[in-house]
């Protein structure tokens, strides 16, 4: 019964592919941004706390 | 990349000051009503082998505590908590006093007061039977607007915030306030039928996503995310050294909030509701140990080469076990959540132990050990006693265990003997209540292991109180920083950093991050019709039927029977055929239930003469001996009232229930036709009674579960 409703969406087939995509960048984005965190500016935020 | 932040924001110092004022009020505030809500859980733990420990009372009896204990514990105890941490921490790491303190007070003031009043409505039976969001719906809105407050002096302090940085507990404080507002907001719609009586918006299977996916995200946004905040707060500062990664923050941040809010359906496995939604929950929850261990293992890792400490430390302690109590809880959840594992531990006290381990360990000994830290700064003084808190933190330890152990053990034996059959193909026992019996040990051996938690907390509190009379309480910590520049232009610092600098955006992001797995799930439940397949033979509740569903929910019933068989053989072999999605599409709310402390209803039509259930509602052991079901004799003395129930029709008409035009003005006559067939029928078995009587409107609900599509 929900394959017919997916098989009556229009276009459906791409929403699967689209969604996995959107994860797989987004964290493959933030795994970069992670990665080439420069050293500086992750001590600066990590002692943030431990200022006051 | 250049990095010109400290550059920039080089000016004339600014001197402000930081409120200890309200982190006080807020801190006092959870003390006091911890003790409370676990008070009233130890109330209920007792219950549960000595019945009479309701006091023969409609207030004090299981089903309307229930639901008391675990809002009291929710959002007094562990919500007052985490509302100190919050106005401490956040104008400390944005070097800035809070945005307003007019509106600080007015939260703190506005959320004793929606205290106070479930407090009072609970017992009364006020209660809309979601879990979690029982309140009414006057309460709920009340709630929408505190929060809001809170939300305005949150993003009022950032803006005003002179570090421009955020700091990651920041980020779990703005997830945490935008999505809990969404979650509430969702669940509670309601049509109001009175000021103290609602319909759900939602209905049957739906009502349960709806439900689930508020409730796990409750469990996530509330009892999670700020308290993870809290973690990356106060453990660097009591360990003082920074976090073991502040790379590995990120990660577990974003893919937490991500990843969180598509696991609700997991509480539904093998319900009614569509496999896809099951198993969207299923692979997410799974998913959802990554990000949950990487949170814990920087918490623990924060610790690295300063674990000598922890043997000294009485604050680092109650972390470390905070934090690995998290970690336990994270795991376990993930392997619940898959379907074989679900099918064993559903309904049982397998999940009681598992969330409080979660309750206990992980949120509170956060509080416990922010307590110890906080007290003693606040007071400018040392801690009273060491050995005091040494000693909180080893009969809280055990107590948990005492309380956890019981409840695994019982659980799984529940749900072995549930399941077994003997060599003929029989239920081994098909008497649900000898499943109960022969866990009733276990049940002591868990208000023994509460009971010292318990014992802590007052151990806690009198060192605290000493603490706090040795010193002087300081009401603002003074500092001083520059104030940030009104516009600067900052290049670089790749884009995480940017939205470091840009909380509005940060919370946007943030915001889709978690609608998204919302709207994936809801919107096709909700919209597809053919997700709830229609049964025809399916009718809506009599009028009669609808006022005793009104009493189940007053009574809470749904704390201890579920109304869900699953397609298993041994449940369609005890309770009958198993439940279809299109059998609940006039259920609002839906009364699946969590935990079956008693056995399944949904097939209860039928099964017994209305005298059984006369009897058996007036003194449960007269037709079960050994039963812990508590007695209600007070329905057999209250009057039905029928004031409400033509405009409960109207709802219901509102709501797209197929009443006919008009039939709200029949409704109450209607009703009394059919007591009166029920009255005779009382009369037959020699039972006399009258058809105003509530328990009579509560037989014809109970006689009518699950009969529409009777098979067997």
């Amino acid at each position: 019964m929900f394959k017919h409703i997916f098989e009556t969406m229009e276009g459906v087939s791409i929403y699967p592919i689209f969604s996995l995509l959107v994860f797989f960048l987004f964290f493959v984005g933030l795994g970069l941004y992670v990665f080439l965190l420069p050293k500086k500016r992750r001590e600066y935020m990590e002692n943030l706390p431990l200022e006051d | 990349m250049q990095n010109n932040t400290q550059q920039s924001s080089v000016g004339a110092l600014e001197q402000f000051e930081y409120d200890n004022k309200i982190v006080k009020a807020f801190l006092i505030a959870s003390v006091v009503y911890g003790v409370i809500g676990m008070l009233v859980g130890l109330t209920i733990a007792i219950q549960l082998f000595l019945p009479e420990a309701n006091f023969e009372n409609p207030h004090t009896t299981f089903g309307r505590l229930r639901p008391l204990h675990t809002n009291a514990v929710i959002f007094a105890f562990v919500g007052n908590a985490m509302f100190a941490g919050i106005y401490h921490s956040t104008p400390r790491l944005l070097k800035t006093a809070i945005f307003s303190k007019t509106l600080s007070w007015i939260h703190f003031w506005g959320w004793q007061l929606i205290i106070l009043a479930a407090a009072i409505t609970l017992p009364m039976g006020l209660s809309s039977s979601k879990e979690y969001a029982e309140l009414e719906w006057p309460i709920d809105i009340a709630i929408a607007v505190i929060w809001v407050v809170f939300a305005i002096n949150f993003f009022g302090t950032i803006v005003k915030r002179r570090e421009r940085h955020m700091y990651v507990a920041i980020w779990f404080y703005i997830a945490t306030i935008v999505t809990v507002a969404i979650l509430h907001i969702v669940n509670s719609l309601a049509l109001p039928v009175s000021f103290t009586k609602s319909y759900s918006m939602f209905a049957g299977v739906q009502d349960a996503l709806v439900q689930w996916w508020y409730g796990h995200n409750a469990v996530a946004f509330f009892l999670t995310t700020p308290y993870l905040g809290l973690m990356y707060y106060y453990l660097p500062k009591a360990a003082n050294r920074p976090v073991f990664s502040y790379k590995l923050s990120i990660i577990h941040f974003w893919s937490l909030i991500f990843i969180y809010i598509w696991a609700g359906p997991h509480h539904l496995l093998y319900t009614s509701l569509p496999d896809w939604a099951q198993s969207l929950g299923t692979v997410f929850s799974v998913m959802l140990i990554a990000p949950s261990w990487g949170g814990m293992l920087n918490g623990l890792l924060t610790l690295r080469g300063a674990w000598d400490r922890v043997r000294e430390d009485h604050v680092l302690k109650f972390f470390v076990v905070a934090v690995t109590a998290y970690g336990m809880a994270t795991f376990e959840g993930p392997m619940l959540s898959f379907k074989n594992v679900s099918a064993i531990a559903h309904y049982t006290d397998w999940i009681v132990a598992h969330v409080h381990v979660g309750a206990l360990g992980w949120n509170g000994f956060m509080i416990f050990g922010i307590l110890y830290y906080l007290v003693p700064r606040m007071w400018r003084t040392e801690l009273y006693s060491k050995s005091l808190a040494n000693l909180h933190f080893w009969v809280g330890t055990l107590g948990i265990i005492f309380y956890a152990l019981p409840l695994y053990w019982a659980g799984f034996a529940q749900s072995l003997m549930w399941k077994e059959f003997t060599a003929d193909g029989f239920l081994a026992y098909p008497n649900f209540l000898e499943t109960v019996t022969k866990i009733v040990p276990q049940y002591m051996m868990r208000a023994v292991g509460g009971t010292m938690y318990l014992v802590g907390v007052f151990i806690m509190i009198y060192n605290l109180i000493r603490t706090a009379k040795q010193g002087i309480f300081a009401d603002a910590d003074y500092a001083e920083a520059p104030a940030l520049p009104k516009k600067v232009n900052i290049v670089g610092g790749g884009w995480h950093t940017v939205l470091e600098r840009k909380p509005f955006i940060f919370t946007g992001l943030a915001i889709v991050a978690v609608a998204i797995g919302g709207l994936v799930e809801f919107v096709p439940t909700a919209l597809i019709k053919s997700n709830v397949p229609t049964i025809a033979a399916v009718k809506p509740y009599t009028p009669l039927e609808l006022t005793g569903r009104d009493i189940y929910i007053r009574e809470g019933c749904v704390g201890c029977h579920s109304q869900m068989i699953r397609p298993f053989r041994d449940e369609t072999e005890r309770y009958g055929e198993y439940s279809k999605a299109g059998e609940f599409v006039y259920d609002r709310p839906f009364l699946w239930g969590s935990k079956r402390t008693g056995p399944d209803l949904h097939r209860l039509g039928g099964k017994y003469p209305d005298s059984w259930h006369y009897n058996h509602m007036l003194d449960p052991e007269s037709m079960s001996p050994g039963s812990i079901m508590p007695a209600y004799p007070w329905l057999m003395d209250d009057d039905i009232d029928y004031a409400d129930l033509p405009k409960k029709i109207r709802v219901m008409q509102q709501l797209g229930v197929p009443y006919e035009e008009g039939f709200d003005k029949e409704a109450v006559e209607h009703a009394k036709k059919q007591a009166e067939g029920i009255v005779a029928s009382l009369a037959k078995d020699k039972i006399k009674t009258n058809k105003d009587k509530e328990i009579i409107a509560l037989i014809a609900y109970l006689q009518k579960l699950g009969v529409d599509i009777k098979q067997k």
